[in-house]
């Protein structure tokens, strides 16, 4: 990393603790709206609570819809940052480092948020404990046939490792900030969050092994879940959903979207701390390139798709695809077609990979053909089903878009939160990208 | 107390692994060393063996997949609910909860190893920790008997170690 080499250890602590300051106005003017969108998605869902799940948009034959959509959504969006976190670790991609701890952030955040909908989507959201895996009280256990309950167990255990994960990749970095601030009761927390860490050599040689495990447990970890979430659809014998391309097909989708969204993060954070010299065109250049991979395989999946539709020799496979593309949803179909297929195609030119304004507009258009790649699996194949006489159409209510809305906004609070409280880039691996400072032969490293 | 530590901070890798090689030598083994990234030299010059956090990870991850597997198989057969001709116990749909419980007991249990094994051995008495360890500067602590302190502190003046702090002090 060529542009790198002016910096020196102390100057990435200085960089990265100044992130930290006192928050500004252009924050605050950034924070309050956030949590007034928040609220609204909070009275949306009170609303709901009060009046009964009928203020959604749900009618028959269509009962899974926009709170699904943006489950798989927000799952999906999650992928990415421990793709850059952990799989990226294991192959020790350098260009990862810069960004992977906002990545990572952008996951736990992602999965909070993806958490929230099923428990949203359920009549009596209050019961949402009967998912948890323990005897009723007649002694009858949750049923572990049910991929709704391999969700339970996918979505948590997701939560739980990349929370450790994120929160252990910190560590140093926070006994960094403790050793640098002032004030007493952020030198507190901080003491208190980083666990009494000191930079030993034994602390090192466990933290060092641990961390490779943890990435090592990550790595399947993340293919899995998309894939049990996938499961929720592939297993139902419905048109369009009962497919054994549905586990590729959303983990790619999913890394696909989660990089349009570190894309669409990093930008203004790079723009507002002026952290060039950190997030640079390289670290672009490598997401970019990953987009273009994941945006094939998702693009090959559409065209798969309906292939296998028109070779099943099924006419409610094919009726339900030929209805995708041309029937009352076929305008989201299409966008969905056009953002992920067509719009990345101008980032096989290196110029493009490395113009930040494309980039953000790219990343934009990626993450809404993603969101509507996930509303057309779920809403057009429920809408068409096997029995024309069950045949329905959905709209979405004012209520969905609320709490969908609240939902954007409560994951950026969270990311707001973070960037203003914990260190956004690593301190420490940063630095061992940094040549190793020798007093002898100083630019070896 | 007849042990002293004595704390030496530098500036450079280079020359912190040849205080480390040499106060080895000197027969001085009861050595810690701090530094802002892990550094393989530095591992290699003070010659730790190999981390036990990875037992604490097998372990983890094999007992989830044991109890992935008494959750579902032992709950499915305590009240056998027969669907169809469908087997009661069918493995297919429980390698998924063993999987996921693998995942997770296995990563708690490495950061549970992490914690216990970097805490066990106390790593050094505050006075022996300078807050630029975790910036720009690395130390090499000695833990000597008190007739070796001045030694100590001459092998870590000859090897370039810009300031020596000692404990209690």
């Amino acid at each position: 990393m060529s542009e790198q080499n002016s910096l020196t250890y102390a100057k990435v602590n200085e960089d990265v603790i100044r992130m930290l300051d006192k928050p500004t106005v252009k924050w605050l003017a950034l924070f309050l709206p956030v949590l007034g969108f928040v609220g609204f998605g909070l009275f949306c869902f009170l609303y709901q609570v009060y009046t009964g799940l009928g203020v959604a948009g749900y009618r028959h034959p269509v009962f899974w819809g926009v709170y699904i959509t943006d489950f798989v959504f927000w799952v999906g969006i999650a992928h990415s940052g421990t793709l850059i976190s952990a799989i990226l670790y294991l192959f020790r991609a350098s260009f990862r480092v810069s960004i992977y701890r906002i990545a990572e952030a952008m996951t736990v955040f992602a999965v909070l948020t993806a958490g929230l909908f099923p428990i949203i989507h359920l009549g009596r959201p209050w019961f949402f404990y009967w998912l948890f895996p323990y005897p009723n009280q007649r002694e009858l256990w949750v049923n572990f046939k049910s991929p709704l309950l391999w969700d339970v167990f996918a979505v948590s255990t997701y939560l739980t490792v990349s929370s450790v994960f994120f929160f252990v990749g910190m560590i140093p970095d926070i006994a960094a900030i403790r050793d640098k601030v002032k004030e007493v009761p952020r030198k507190i927390a901080y003491t208190i969050l980083s666990l009494g860490w000191k930079g030993s050599n034994w602390e090192w040689l466990h933290y060092s092994r641990a961390y490779l495990y943890f990435a090592a447990f990550a790595t399947p970890l993340v293919l899995s879940v998309h894939s049990v979430v996938s499961w929720d659809f592939a297993m139902a014998d419905l048109p369009g959903w009962h497919t054994t391309i549905f586990a590729p097909y959303f983990v790619a989708g999913a890394i696909f979207s989660g990089l349009g969204m570190v894309i669409t993060l990093t930008i203004p954070i790079r723009k507002i701390f002026a952290l060039e010299d950190y997030i640079t065109l390289d670290n672009y250049d490598g997401m970019a390139k990953m987009i273009i991979l994941t945006s094939l395989i998702v693009g090959y999946a559409y065209g798969t798709e309906f292939f296998m539709a028109w070779y099943s020799g099924s006419p409610a496979e094919w009726g339900q695809f030929y209805y995708r593309a041309t029937g009352d949803y076929a305008l989201f179909y299409w966008i969905m077609v056009v953002c992920n297929v067509l719009i990345p195609i101008p980032l096989w030119f290196k110029a493009v990979r490395r113009n930040i304004k494309a980039l953000f507009i790219i990343s934009i258009f990626i993450n809404i053909g993603m969101w509507f790649e996930r509303f057309n699996i779920i809403v057009i194949s429920l809408s068409q089903g096997f029995e024309p006489g069950a045949w329905g159409i959905y709209k979405v209510s004012w209520v969905e878009m609320g709490i969908t809305m609240g939902s954007f906004a409560w994951f950026f609070m969270f990311f707001l939160i973070f960037i203003k409280t914990l260190p956004a880039i690593s301190i420490s691996e940063l630095k061992e990208i940094l040549p190793v400072p020798k007093k002898e032969a100083k630019h070896h490293g | 107390m007849d042990k002293q530590g004595v704390l030496g901070i530098f500036s450079y890798v280079d020359l912190t692994v040849k205080a480390v090689g040499k106060l080895k030598d000197e027969g001085f083994k009861n050595l810690r060393v701090f530094s802002p990234v892990p550094n393989h030299e530095i591992e290699a010059a003070v010659g730790e063996p190999e981390s036990i956090v990875r037992f604490f990870t097998l372990f983890g991850a094999m007992l989830g997949a044991a109890c992935g597997v008494g959750f579902t198989v032992l709950t499915a057969s305590d009240w056998p609910i027969p669907v169809s001709a469908k087997p009661v116990v069918s493995i297919p749909p429980f390698i998924v909860i063993m999987f996921e419980l693998t995942i997770l007991m296995g990563a708690l249990s490495t950061l549970l190893g992490l914690l216990i094994n970097s805490r066990l051995r106390r790593n050094a008495p505050r006075s022996m920790y300078d807050p630029r360890f975790t910036d720009d500067k690395f130390g090499v602590m000695v833990t000597c008997g008190k007739d070796n302190v001045k030694k100590v502190e001459e092998i870590l003046n000859s090897q370039g170690a810009e300031e020596i702090k000692f404990e209690g002090v």
